[in-house]
């Protein structure tokens, strides 16, 4: 056995048992009725639960409200994340110690940070409605505001790591191409956008996939801080579907649909960083 | 088209003093090129004109307005950078359209404008490929052409062929020679390569350690240099330089390098106030003006040829006395050996004297001696004309060497 065997024998086997076969077991139980809460075998129904859930307007609902979710927690991090690497990206006293200090939200624990939030978007003693003056506002019961308020969360922890990726990609636009610019008689705000912004894009790019996949599968957030219909995202009907309803087939099916989707946007994603890169 | 002046230019970095007060007039349509060692503060210089490093105090003025407290892109300055600076994610069309763009030039003139540039440049071929496909040569010609379609005040280069290899570098600089030429745009160009800066200079400026040493064109520098740096940093090879002592022989001046003494006219006497022999002086006389004989004549000094380096076109021997080493041009294959017995003397028209204490010139210009001896009648220009005893080369000066 060669010594690069020792380490790869391990990782795969590894794969194999806890990545792999759980992902193929699970595509078989999304063609039965399993329920894995009685001892009932399980009966191969086709493509029953698929159709099932497709047709559902319920797990539609689901769906859209993800995707609205997604939406907007993306483009705040994105908006935060790259404001605040162009905020970094110039020579400032401190520079060290405020990029880690930004850094900071995204090492926490996701159910740390709902817990944190919901006690600062409390309607009683919460900061937040005591600094924007709201009175008793209830953030997290309110339908509309709910899903809003997650997704603040979620760019608060996740707009750092936007900013980090950015940060690496403005350093490394070379200083002589803004010289050249400045040469070229280009102002602030053209040379921003026809130089900073093409050469930031694909890092940018890859920032955004690695979030949309994230926001996709939100699950921790939204369900550590509220309970409301209205934010109710696919991965929270999911849990419920398996863990509450005990419908193991059934959510298999919806796993796999999940993954279909988070796959099918990230492929456009790639699409477009590929392009970047041919620049 | 644009005049360009420098007063009193003094700036800082940190604790370094980069440019001590240098002052500088650049006239209308004139090809100047800032010569000097890498750190003299030559490319500083250079970028402090166009805007894009600040200068500590002094004025620049172009056409006699000030322009320092302007930014780079208000002061109608073109620049080509070393590193061509090319926008990677753009075509060849798109970098040479930036300039104009970005002032919101009409779409059909930016057109006109691009072709027309890429056309003299010959990369009209290359309009729609990106930088990264190109090789290096061709990158330069965009960058030359996007500091070209502004049609700009003046043109600022610095070391815009220092990177290409040395065969590119040489036809560069015949294109840089022709574009010049055709656009008579006021350009400063900065090198370190002293060939460079003779074939492309109208006036040199030489630099070392941010104070302008001398400035004239490339024949002055080269047959008058101010001082030592100067002489020994233009001319390759080397000009040779050796502390002397000058004294008064049998009423002629006499230069003598160790045991090596070298007779020189009479003039040197009253030029150098001699009253008593002299030896706070250096004496520096370039390789072609060491005249070498392989026969004995009045005034040549016997010395053994050392080491032979052929350049093709002629040859720099190193002439060997005692531990004085003294570095001779020749006739191709004028002597035929290391270790060959020969004979030296030195040109009076082409001796330098300089000052031991400060190494400024003290300008002497002697006459060449006045031939007397039959064989050399009248062909003295022509020395390699039947005359193989005589291994003077006579080529032009400016042409000597190749800098790697």
């Amino acid at each position: 056995m060669t010594i690069r065997n020792v380490f790869v024998i391990p990782t795969v086997l590894f794969l194999i048992v806890f990545n792999v076969f759980p992902l193929l077991y699970s595509l078989g139980y999304s063609f039965t009725d399993f329920r894995a809460s009685t001892k009932d075998p399980a009966n191969f129904i086709g493509l029953k639960n698929y159709t099932d859930l497709l047709s559902d307007p319920f797990i539609w609902r689901n769906f859209t409200i993800t995707a609205h979710y997604v939406m907007v927690s993306v483009v705040g991090q994105v908006i935060v994340g790259f404001g605040l690497a162009l905020l970094l990206n110039r020579q400032m006293p401190f520079k060290g110690l405020l990029t880690t200090l930004l850094l900071l939200p995204m090492m926490l624990s996701m159910a740390v940070v709902g817990l944190f939030w919901k006690l600062l978007y409390d309607p009683n003693f919460g900061i937040i409605n005591y600094v924007l003056g709201l009175g008793r506002f209830e953030w997290l019961a309110d339908p509309d505001f709910a899903l809003y308020a997650v997704a603040l969360t979620d760019i608060w922890m996740w707009s750092p790591f936007v900013m980090l990726l950015s940060l690496a990609g403005l350093s490394a636009v070379p200083k002589h191409l803004y010289e050249a610019a400045a040469i070229d008689r280009a102002g602030r705000f053209y040379t921003f956008f026809r130089i900073t912004l093409p050469l930031v894009a694909p890092i940018l790019l890859i920032a955004i996939i690695f979030r949309t996949m994230e926001a996709f599968k939100t699950f921790d957030l939204a369900y550590v801080m509220t309970s409301q219909p209205t934010t109710e995202v696919v991965s929270i009907r999911l849990y419920k579907m398996a863990f509450q309803e005990w419908q193991t087939g059934k959510s298999c099916a919806l796993a796999y649909i999940v993954l279909i989707m988070v796959l099918c946007i990230t492929n456009v994603y790639v699409k477009y960083l590929n392009k970047a890169k041919e620049r | 088209m644009a005049e360009i002046e420098l007063r009193h230019i003094d700036k800082h970095f940190g604790v370094v003093h980069v440019i001590k007060d240098v002052s500088l007039t650049v006239k209308d349509r004139e090809f100047v090129v800032f010569l000097g060692p890498s750190g003299c503060g030559k490319t500083t210089t250079l970028r402090a004109i166009a805007g894009l490093e600040e200068i500590d105090s002094g004025d620049i003025l172009l056409d006699g307005k000030p322009i320092q407290n302007l930014r780079a892109a208000d002061r109608d300055i073109a620049f080509v950078f070393q590193n061509y600076a090319l926008y990677p994610h753009f075509t060849v069309y798109q970098n040479l359209a930036f300039p104009l763009e970005a002032v919101r030039t009409p779409r059909a003139e930016v057109e006109q404008v691009v072709r027309s540039v890429a056309k003299s440049l010959g990369i009209s071929h290359l309009l729609r490929a990106r930088p990264s496909a190109l090789s290096g040569g061709d990158m330069q010609r965009i960058a030359i052409g996007r500091a070209l379609v502004r049609r700009p005040k003046a043109l600022l280069l610095d070391e815009p062929i220092g990177s290409l290899d040395a065969k590119l570098r040489e036809q560069m600089r015949v294109e840089l020679k022709r574009l010049h030429y055709e656009n008579g745009s006021t350009s400063i160009y900065v090198t370190h390569d002293q060939v460079e800066a003779m074939s492309l200079a109208d006036r040199i400026v030489v630099m070392n350690e941010g104070v302008l040493q001398q400035v004239g064109t490339p024949t002055e520098v080269y047959l008058y240099p101010a001082n030592l740096f100067v002489a020994q940093f233009i001319g390759s090879p080397v000009m040779n330089v050796a502390p002397t002592v000058v004294r008064e022989v049998d009423g002629a001046a006499e230069v003598a390098l160790d045991g090596l003494k070298f007779g020189m006219p009479a003039d040197l006497i009253g030029m150098l106030n001699l009253k008593a022999a002299r030896s706070d002086l250096s004496l520096g006389i370039r390789p072609e003006g060491v005249e070498v004989s392989l026969a004995e004549r009045p005034g040549y000094r016997p010395v053994e040829a050392h080491l032979i380096q052929p350049y093709g076109g002629f040859d720099i021997v190193d002439l060997k006395s005692g531990d004085r080493t003294l570095r001779a041009r020749t006739v191709s294959g004028f002597v035929p050996r290391p270790g060959t017995p020969v004979f030296a003397r030195i040109d009076p028209a082409q001796a330098h004297f300089f000052d031991n204490q400060t190494g400024a010139s003290l300008g002497i210009r002697l006459e060449r001696f006045q031939e007397k001896m039959p064989e050399f009648s009248g062909s003295k220009a022509l020395p390699n004309k039947g005359l193989d005893h005589f291994g003077v080369s006579a080529e032009t000066p400016g042409e000597a060497g190749q800098g790697a």
